[in-house]
């Protein structure tokens, strides 16, 4: 796949502001920041990993109760979902792209599209958890399961399912409010060939909280449904 | 302020055919993850549904977010985090296969031979 | 204001300096510059220092009666309380968020850490989670040890968890950020000639101290969380009442916290690699074994926690196996010290006061090591688990160790940080008080853990009354080592003698600057020729 390599264009007032103190080029500036950014996001595989040991080790322990939930899981909204991740990370990606290459028009739609799709999972998220309220499967707050003789184990699945669903809701919260910060800066002309990193790395970020859903799906929504 | 020598910035700027031929790519294997998972096959269902999750991931990295382009350091990290996670879980779940290996209450109660007298 | 002065060092070294540029609250809470964000930090951790330490003094005093002076209650909280603060509002941030702040950009050659607010940010998140802290200790405070563990927490505990708890995390982003940025620092911030196997090994140690934080710390936050949210919701993945396992708790929060306890200790190694070599007028000896002993720790801290959980219930195949790589983890630790021993051989060693602190703690880590051995060995582990000999064990590398690298290390770089030094005579006598009163309060705790003395109890048979009594004169006396340090370095801002660059005549780039440096450290990104501690005859160092 051939790649264009873009030179950076020459150096304007607006890059020399952009560039901290501190560092010597904008190239060292943008290393920085990818380094930094991609061990931001090392700790973030730990975050959640931590709650990943817990479902590997419970759904050892309890398969057959991890199993028998998939039936008050919905297939339809959480592969919806997925896919609409999966739109808004193609989306978030020609925003990067649409900045690289300073075509601002472009950087603000993909941008704004990216938010919807962002929008439309948490709205779809919040229709689940409504569901879940309404059907007594949040754990703590009258949880009731048939069948009964898997109440107690099903109820570790329902509590890893609200921490890593709603974690990963809140991360989608601040990545809407990190888009919308972009969008801002978008519309102020501030991005160009020069001058793209922030949109980059929020760009990490958000494919990022989609790799997250990607594991998600299948381990809490399709474990069981064939029995 | 000193004057600043700029180094040129090198950018790699993806085919908007590579990007949409990947969200394609993940869309169907959504589709089949889905599906397959309907399917009775007994442990293959799980692990077919991690080869395809991770094979999903390893899209989105590789692509969307740029690991082919970035330097080996960044991928030195990126591979650094899947490990500890991967020590995480191992270690750990090998705590939890390995405790009723031997697991034997009170020894001493039926075994006259040996162990704590009475 | 901030413009860099151009001209020689001498020049420079005149008026302006980084303390002095700006003046005002304002100027400091919202620096952006890393030796003043060092200096907030000494500031609060000291704070907390002393508060940690004030419940160290009402325990003790506990101890002096056998059937225990305050309620059982009131003890636990205090013990936990002081665990609490110790361990994640001293330890951890002790010497990374502030020599280490203040040193790495200088000792790489580098105008500020790679991302300045970032450093801000986490001064102000280590804030907000002492403040919940102190919230959880006002009160009535929390029973739990410093461990958290559940069910005991989750579910049983009537104190308050969840601010603590709240606390912890937060500053736990503290220390992830500290650490993302050293690492980004190191890697993209070196001067042109600074290669790697030229740094100093305090910026190796620290590097290495920040790949566990980025990769240990995140654990230890999502554990809590899940402990905050079976608190809040009386149910969850580690009650045993509908079959979570509370082990797995205990997994989780050791992943982080024996990776952690290295956060506790390498930085500490650094700064002895940094005094040995400087008060011995030698290059440090087999400086790539002590390098990568640095790293070998930071990988091989993340594969040894089971040998918290020898006595729980965790499979003994795995308990097997951590014991094995607890004694392999030994093996770093003891390059260090054979060879900051080696480097002392035959070097013309001095005794000043840093120097007293890093004999203290070269022979103190190393009893303190080897007690690790025998508590990472099974079978005598389960005879000492949960007794003072643990307790000595861990307070011999955390107290003996880590605190007498920070005091050696403040004493070290003092006269850079405030431009001023100490009292000799006064610095000395308290490096020895600091010693014996240590030594006097926490070897009878190995004696007692021997004997059999459970830990966190507030009461205990009268035969061991002698010993603890023992232990609580001698916590009188570590405690009037470490005041007075305070006393004669704060009379120092005012009235010490002004140092001048490098009053120790030693070899590093941070000598090389004036005292206090300027805000931006360097006039002119420096050019690094030579390999770190390139030490020649002491006449022609000294300026
Ligand atoms: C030489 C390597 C070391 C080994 C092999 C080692 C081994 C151990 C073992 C096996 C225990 C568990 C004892 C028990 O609870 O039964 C332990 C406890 C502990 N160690 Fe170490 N250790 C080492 C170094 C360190 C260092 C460098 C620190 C801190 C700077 C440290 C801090 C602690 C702490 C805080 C505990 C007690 C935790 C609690 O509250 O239960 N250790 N150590
Ligand atoms: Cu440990």
């Amino acid at each position: 796949m051939a790649d264009t390599v873009v030179p950076a264009g020459p150096e304007t007032a607006v890059e020399d502001i952009r560039l901290k103190h501190h560092f010597a080029t904008s190239a060292q500036q943008m290393d920085a920041d990818t380094l930094g950014m991609w061990t931001f996001l090392i700790t973030e595989v730990l975050f959640f990993g931590g709650m990943f040991t817990a479902y590997v080790m419970y759904r050892n322990m309890y398969l057959g109760a991890f199993a028998s939930t998939s039936q008050y899981m919905n297939v339809v909204l959480g592969g919806t979902n997925t896919a609409v991740l999966i739109c808004s990370s193609l989306t978030m990606a020609l925003a990067v792209r649409a900045a690289q290459l300073s075509n601002r028009r472009h950087q603000i739609l993909f941008l704004i599209l990216t938010m919807i799709f962002g929008t439309a999972f948490l709205v779809i998220k919040g229709f689940e958890y409504h569901a879940k309220w309404v059907e007594h499967l949040v754990p703590g707050f009258g949880f009731q399961y048939e069948p009964a003789q898997y109440a107690h184990h099903a109820q570790i699945l329902f509590f890893l399912y609200f921490a890593m669903t709603g974690m990963h809701a809140l991360h989608m919260v601040v990545g809407l409010g990190l888009l919308t910060y972009l969008v801002v800066q978008a519309y102020r002309r501030v991005f160009s060939a020069n001058y793209f990193v922030p949109v980059e790395m929020i760009g990490l970020y958000w494919h990022f909280v989609d790799i997250v859903w990607i594991f998600l799906f299948p381990l809490l929504y399709l474990i069981g449904h064939r029995r | 302020m000193s004057a600043h020598t700029h180094a040129h910035l090198h950018v790699h700027i993806p085919k908007v055919r590579t990007l949409v031929l990947v969200w394609l790519a993940l869309i169907c294997l959504t589709g089949m993850t889905t599906a397959v998972s309907y399917l009775e096959l007994g442990w293959m269902n799980i692990v077919i549904a991690l080869l395809i999750a991770v094979s999903k991931a390893s899209m989105v990295a590789w692509i969307f977010m740029g690991v082919r382009h970035t330097t080996s350091l960044t991928k030195l990290f990126v591979v650094a985090g899947l490990v500890w996670l991967g020590i995480m879980i191992l270690i750990t779940a090998s705590d939890y296969n390995t405790r009723n290996w031997t697991y034997q209450p009170m020894p001493w109660a039926n075994n006259p031979a040996g162990g704590l007298s009475k | 204001m901030a413009t860099l002065t151009h001209g020689a060092p001498e020049i420079a070294a005149s008026e302006v300096n980084y303390l002095n540029v700006e003046h005002g609250w304002k100027s400091w809470l919202f620096t952006t510059d890393h030796k003043r964000i060092a200096v907030l930090y000494i500031v609060s951790i000291t704070l907390m220092f002393f508060v940690g330490g004030f419940m160290a003094v009402l325990f003790r005093i506990n101890l002096l009666e056998p059937e225990g002076i305050f309620a059982a209650e009131t003890y636990n909280r205090l013990f936990s309380m002081h665990g609490i603060i110790m361990v994640f509002f001293f330890l951890v941030p002790s010497i990374p968020a502030t020599l280490a702040n203040f040193l790495i950009p200088i000792m790489v050659g580098a105008k500020d850490l790679a991302f300045p607010r970032i450093n801000l940010l986490s001064w102000y998140l280590y804030v907000i989670g002492a403040f919940l802290t102190m919230y959880a200790v006002i009160r009535g405070g929390v029973d739990t040890g410093w461990t958290f563990y559940t069910p005991y927490s989750s579910t049983y505990s009537n104190s308050y968890v969840l601010a603590a708890a709240f606390g912890v995390f937060v500053a736990g982003f503290s220390s992830i950020l500290t650490g993302l940025n050293f690492i980004v620092t190191v890697h993209k911030m070196r001067a042109p000639g600074m290669s790697w196997s030229r740094l100093p090994l305090f910026v190796w140690s620290n590097y290495a101290t920040g790949l566990i934080q980025v990769l240990g710390t995140p654990v230890l936050a999502i554990t809590l969380l899940l402990l905050a949210f079976e608190r809040i919701a009386h149910v969850g993945i580690f009650d045993p009442n509908i079959g979570g396992d509370p082990i797995l708790f205990q997994h989780l929060f050791w992943f982080y916290s024996h990776p952690a306890v290295y956060i506790m200790i390498l930085p500490g190694m650094g700064v002895i690699s940094e005094i040995v070599s400087c008060f011995s007028r030698k290059r440090v000896f087999g400086y790539n074994f002590v390098a990568f002993s640095s790293m070998a720790i930071a990988v091989l801290s993340f594969v040894v926690w089971g040998h918290h959980l020898f006595v729980t219930g965790q499979s003994v195949y795995t308990a097997i196996a951590f014991s094995f790589l607890s004694m392999v983890v030994a093996v770093p630790s003891a390059i260090k010290v054979f060879n900051w021993t080696a480097t002392m051989y035959k070097g013309s060693v001095s005794f000043d006061t840093p120097m007293l602190y890093a004999f203290g703690f070269i022979g103190l880590f190393t009893i303190g090591g080897l007690t690790g051995l025998h508590l990472a060995s099974l079978s005598t582990d389960v005879a000492m688990h949960g007794t003072y000999f643990v307790v000595a064990h861990f307070h011999y590398v955390m107290v003996g160790g880590m605190v007498m690298a920070f005091m050696g290390g403040l004493h070290f770089w003092w006269p850079k940080i405030t431009g001023r030094m100490y009292p000799e005579a006064w610095s000395k006598f308290a490096a020895l008080i600091v010693f014996i009163g240590f030594n006097l309060t926490f070897f009878p705790q190995f004696i007692l853990g021997y004997l059999g003395m459970p830990r966190r109890y507030h009461a205990y048979p009268p035969e061991f009354q002698a010993l603890n009594v023992l232990s609580t004169a001698g916590a009188s006396i570590l405690g009037i080592g470490y005041v007075i340090p305070m006393i004669y370095l704060i009379w120092s801002l005012k009235n010490g003698p002004k140092a001048g660059p490098n009053p120790w005549g030693a070899a590093g780039l941070e000598w090389q600057i004036p005292s206090p440096p300027t805000t931006f450290n360097f006039d002119e990104t420096p050019i690094v020729t030579e390999e770190a501690y390139n030490y020649g005859p002491l006449e022609e160092v000294i300026g």
